[in-house]
């Protein structure tokens, strides 16, 4: 009788809290049309600063062609895991080719970007494990870890003395219980470029430690696959390290490949375990062949221009300079980065201000026929929340025209907003 | 036979499912069938060790041997001793659309399966009875695909951003809103990818403080949504509607574990179709459980939309029910609309919720266009909006088919589990030996099946699942009977002993919920 008035009493909470109508990221662009260099954007023509299509391939006739035959040979979707059914000769093809361009011995593709490092580590790295990661690494890194149930130690963004220190500490740890040590396996998760800061991560350093204290390395190289290095290998050929020193690099396939998807490369020892236990990969349906179709046909364009990587970098440089010296905005980022971050110099107070200001420069800049967004961040789980800024994305198609255009327009955007 | 559930009254139509139990014998037989591969698996493990016999396992390198081993020997004692022998039944290769029939590209090992070689030379022509195309829409011919190609053409393959940023294309739009007009809800919004629908709501939705209650048998998104949500998960018996009115009734009750606080929300996680058992929800009694208590109910419908229902509205329309009493519908587009990706409906204070904070929306970049426009095409179809009854036609000829293909095999005598109309098929193996021996045989016949084992179910249940798709003619399953009849005597399967136990008699004891927090 008790129990009944108790369930009789019990209210919940609703489901979900009311959104309030303005908040900032409820309402979205509406993009007409294809999201290319000159982008349709509520109703205006702009010119793209925000889509991460860095090689341009988005609208490569080429591209769009391949996939075309894709589709009349095998329809849009796999229909099936990996497992039953859902390999198609598209997607042995692309995981040989990437592993072929990257030098690695084997790679393994996911169907979701997101899904790649998120299903990667848990793979590895268990309940008991020791991760030392960077506290700038992106969200999928942090979703990652917490569905490893390993122990998580943050170093400060691109410090070595820093996780030197840390991993220090772990030897004394290990001294004490040198059997428990034997079997706790331990790694180092950071970017090639951070989504977060646009900085490069000092992966000479990293190798050092590695050797030094026995850790593994994993590589995110989302931003910097086809971006940076001579032919576009990304950061291990920028600093011209032996590939086989980094166990396990993971990238996506959505920023400079313009297709859906990611993939990791490494050995056949390390790569093939997530073939059994990458929850992404065997429990989800594959890629569908017109996406893999296009990129083998955007790598087949790497491989055949490697010209553009050095112009891509120099843009990047150009604009990098052109945006110093803005009052009220500091540029954040390396100059050979093709995703900046613009931040406020001051912060007036409170994270919801600085909000509203940027969304005035960016509404300028939308008006006077330039496309940014800001950068968008999920403010009560992240781990250390980046401070609000405009995200600036620069793409091998823009000419010069157009970058001294945004940088004069930022400039006058800054001046009138905020002073 | 018609089963009338204590709760009669909420259910239309009947209910019929059955799980025959596994024959003493046949269990028996199974164990020892384990126990002689394991002590094999030991005697070889301890040939190579001393390296009388060749290990072909890939190994670490040379300069990092004295880190700590990444894997445990013990964990892959299943995958070295046990997979690799019948390795070859799964990963099969096909060079053409997942249709009814497909083509598949030959592999031989030499070696035992370590290592597989292309002879160049595809089987043609396989009756395809593992792909989820429940109405056949993995095709690439005719409306759907021409809409894609020109799609395709005008914006391209990728997308290079995400929803809150610079992704959100006027396609993605109209894609939500008929989402939302098909599932009869105010509002929906779509994911690129079905697995991370579920990884990166249930997170959004419930944190700690709540209380998640799970089927046994849910998908491993759904799984994993619930631990990263944070929330406390306690598992009730699959589909047993006792167990989970127990759950409710203590959770509310006596509260919150060590501070005995009321619980902030209750969330029930359930699947339209269970995949490996082919079952179906008991969704009546679900909601009428839901309603009773005040909690709310997650439904993945991931197999079930589409294939259920007589104008394919999932297994809401099936039962007679309305889309508001589920609070949020979840789905994907994989199986019955030959796309990729997934999404969520129900009021529209949900998606808005959801648009601002899931994952998904913040850091996953957004579908691509010609998948979507697939998905338009295939719901409009559905749904007879394009002018014909293509749509209609299909779902009534996925429903005929399911029938008549599991009427025929349990007249064989095969144990076939789960619910009459559920369009995935389980056909129960239970030993090692002949998970192997059907794949390979069936292929020989040119029938292209699924077999699944440990972990996927549990150790000695292990089965053949076939997935029945509106595109299958009625030669086609005539034609798979057969060869499972003459596959069936060859390696007797046929374990029925027709004595149909009735449902309610499913073991139920009291010890029914762990507890897990994270």
């Amino acid at each position: 009788q008790e129990k009944e008035e108790l369930i009789e009493e019990w209210q919940p909470e609703p489901l979900v809290p009311p959104v309030p109508k303005d908040h900032p990221a409820l309402n979205y662009n509406i993009v007409s049309g294809p999201p290319t260099h000159i982008i349709t954007v509520n109703g205006k023509e702009c010119i793209n600063f925000a889509s991460f299509n860095f090689l341009g391939l988005l609208n490569n006739e080429k591209v769009k062609s391949a996939a075309q035959a894709s589709l009349k040979k095998y329809g849009v979707g796999t229909c099936g895991p990996r497992g039953f059914y859902g390999t198609f000769d598209v997607h042995l093809e692309l995981e040989e080719r990437l592993a072929k361009f990257m030098r690695t011995e084997e790679a393994i593709i996911y169907s979701y970007g997101f899904a790649t490092i998120a299903s990667a580590i848990p793979a590895y790295s268990k309940r008991g494990d020791i991760v030392f990661v960077d506290e700038a690494a992106c969200f999928a890194i942090q979703k990652g870890l917490q569905a490893s149930r390993s122990n998580i130690k943050l170093f400060k963004h691109n410090d070595m003395a820093d996780l030197e220190r840390l991993l220090k500490e772990q030897e004394t740890e290990d001294q004490k219980n040198p059997r428990k040590a034997r079997v706790t396996r331990r790694f180092i998760v950071v970017e090639g470029l951070y989504m977060n800061t646009g900085d490069i991560c000092p992966l000479p350093e990293l190798i050092k430690l590695k050797y030094k204290y026995k850790v593994r390395i994993f590589l995110e190289e989302s931003l910097s696959f086809g971006v940076l290095g001579e032919h576009g290998r990304g950061i291990t050929e920028h600093f011209g390290i032996n590939i086989d020193d980094i166990d396990l690099i993971s990238a996506n396939m959505e920023n400079s490949l313009a297709s859906i998807g990611g993939f990791c490369c490494g050995r056949s020892f390390i790569i093939d375990h997530q073939r059994l236990s990458g929850q992404g990969y065997c429990f989800s349906a594959s890629l569908p062949p017109l996406l893999a179709a296009a990129a083998i046909e955007a790598l087949n364009i790497m491989e055949d221009n490697p010209d553009i990587f050095q112009t891509l970098r120099a843009k990047c440089k150009r604009i990098h300079k052109a945006l110093q010296g803005i009052s009220g905005l500091k540029v954040v980022g390396e100059s050979f980065s093709p995703a900046l971050h613009l931040q406020l110099e001051e912060s007036c107070g409170s994270r919801e201000n600085d909000v509203k200001l940027l969304k005035r420069v960016v509404d300028y800049c939308m008006n006077s026929g330039i496309a940014l967004t800001q950068a968008r961040y999920l403010e009560k789980e992240e781990k250390c929340l980046p401070p609000p800024s405009i995200r600036v994305v620069i793409t091998v198609e823009q000419t010069e025209q157009e970058l001294d255009k945004a940088a004069s327009l930022l400039k006058e955007a800054a001046q009138s907003v905020l002073n | 036979i018609n089963h009338i559930v204590h709760n009669g009254g909420l259910y239309k139509r009947p209910f019929n499912e059955a799980f025959e139990e596994t024959p003493m014998l046949v269990a028996v037989l199974t164990y020892v069938g384990y126990g002689v591969l394991t002590l094999f698996g030991y005697l070889r493990d301890f040939m190579r060790q001393w390296k009388i016999e060749k290990c072909q396992n890939a190994t670490e390198r040379e300069e990092q041997k004295d880190f700590v081993p990444l894997y445990q020997d013990f964990e892959n004692f299943y995958n070295r001793n046990l997979y690799m022998r019948i390795r070859d039944s799964w990963n099969r290769p096909i060079c053409s659309v997942p249709g009814a029939k497909v083509d598949m590209m030959e592999r031989v090992s030499h070696d035992y399966n370590w290592t597989f070689t292309y002879t160049g030379r595809v089987i043609k022509d396989i009756i395809n009875m593992g792909s989820y195309n429940y109405l056949g829409f993995a095709q690439n011919a005719g409306a759907c695909q021409e809409a894609a190609a020109k799609v395709l053409s005008q914006y391209g393959a990728g997308v290079c951003s995400t929803r809150q940023e610079m992704g959100n294309l006027d396609k993605h739009e109209e894609l939500e809103k008929l989402v939302a007009r098909f599932l009869g809800v105010e509002s929906a919004m779509a994911y690129g990818m079905g697995f991370a629908t579920n990884s990166m709501n249930i997170p959004a939705l419930v944190g700690k403080g709540c209380l998640i209650l799970s089927d046994e048998l849910n998908h491993a998104s759904l799984v994993l949504g619930a631990r990263l949500s944070g929330a406390t998960i306690r598992i009730f018996k699959h589909n047993n509607m006792q167990s989970l009115e127990k759950l409710l009734k203590d959770a509310i009750v006596h509260g919150q574990p060590r501070t005995r606080r009321p619980w902030k929300k209750i969330l029930i996680l359930v699947e339209g179709i269970y995949s490996m058992e082919g079952s179906i929800v008991r969704l009546p009694e679900v909601i009428a459980l839901k309603k009773k208590y005040k909690s709310y109910l997650y439904l993945d419908e991931a197999h079930s939309i589409g294939a259920l229902g007589p104008s394919g509205r999932g297994v809401v329309e099936y039962f007679g029910l309305s889309p508001e009493d589920v609070d949020v519908m979840m789905g994907t587009f994989t199986k019955s609309f030959g796309a990729a990706g997934g999404y969520i409906g129900g009021k529209k204070e949900l998606i808005d919720y959801l648009r601002t904070y899931s994952h998904s929306a913040a850091y996953a970049t957004s579908m691509s266009p010609p998948v979507v426009e697939q998905i338009i095409t295939s719901v409009k179809c559905i749904m007879g909006e394009d002018g014909t009854t293509v749509g209609r036609a299909r779902v009534q000829q996925l429903a005929e088919n399911t029938r008549y293909f599991r009427r025929r095999l349990k007249e064989m005598g095969f144990i076939i589990y789960g619910n009459e109309d559920s369009p995935v098929v389980p056909l129960m193996l239970y030993m090692p030996a002949k998970i192997g021996a059907f794949g390979r045989e069936m292929l020989k016949r040119n029938i292209g099946v699924v077999v699944v084992g440990f972990p996927a179910t549990p150790i000695i249940e292990s089965r053949a699942r076939f997935c029945l798709s509106a595109a299958h003619t009625k030669e086609m399953l005539d034609t798979a009977l057969k060869e499972i009849n003459e596959v069936g005597d060859l390696l007797q399967l046929k374990y029925s002993r027709r004595r149909l136990v009735p449902l309610l008699d499913r073991p139920f004891d009291e010890t029914t919920y762990e507890e897990t927090e994270d």
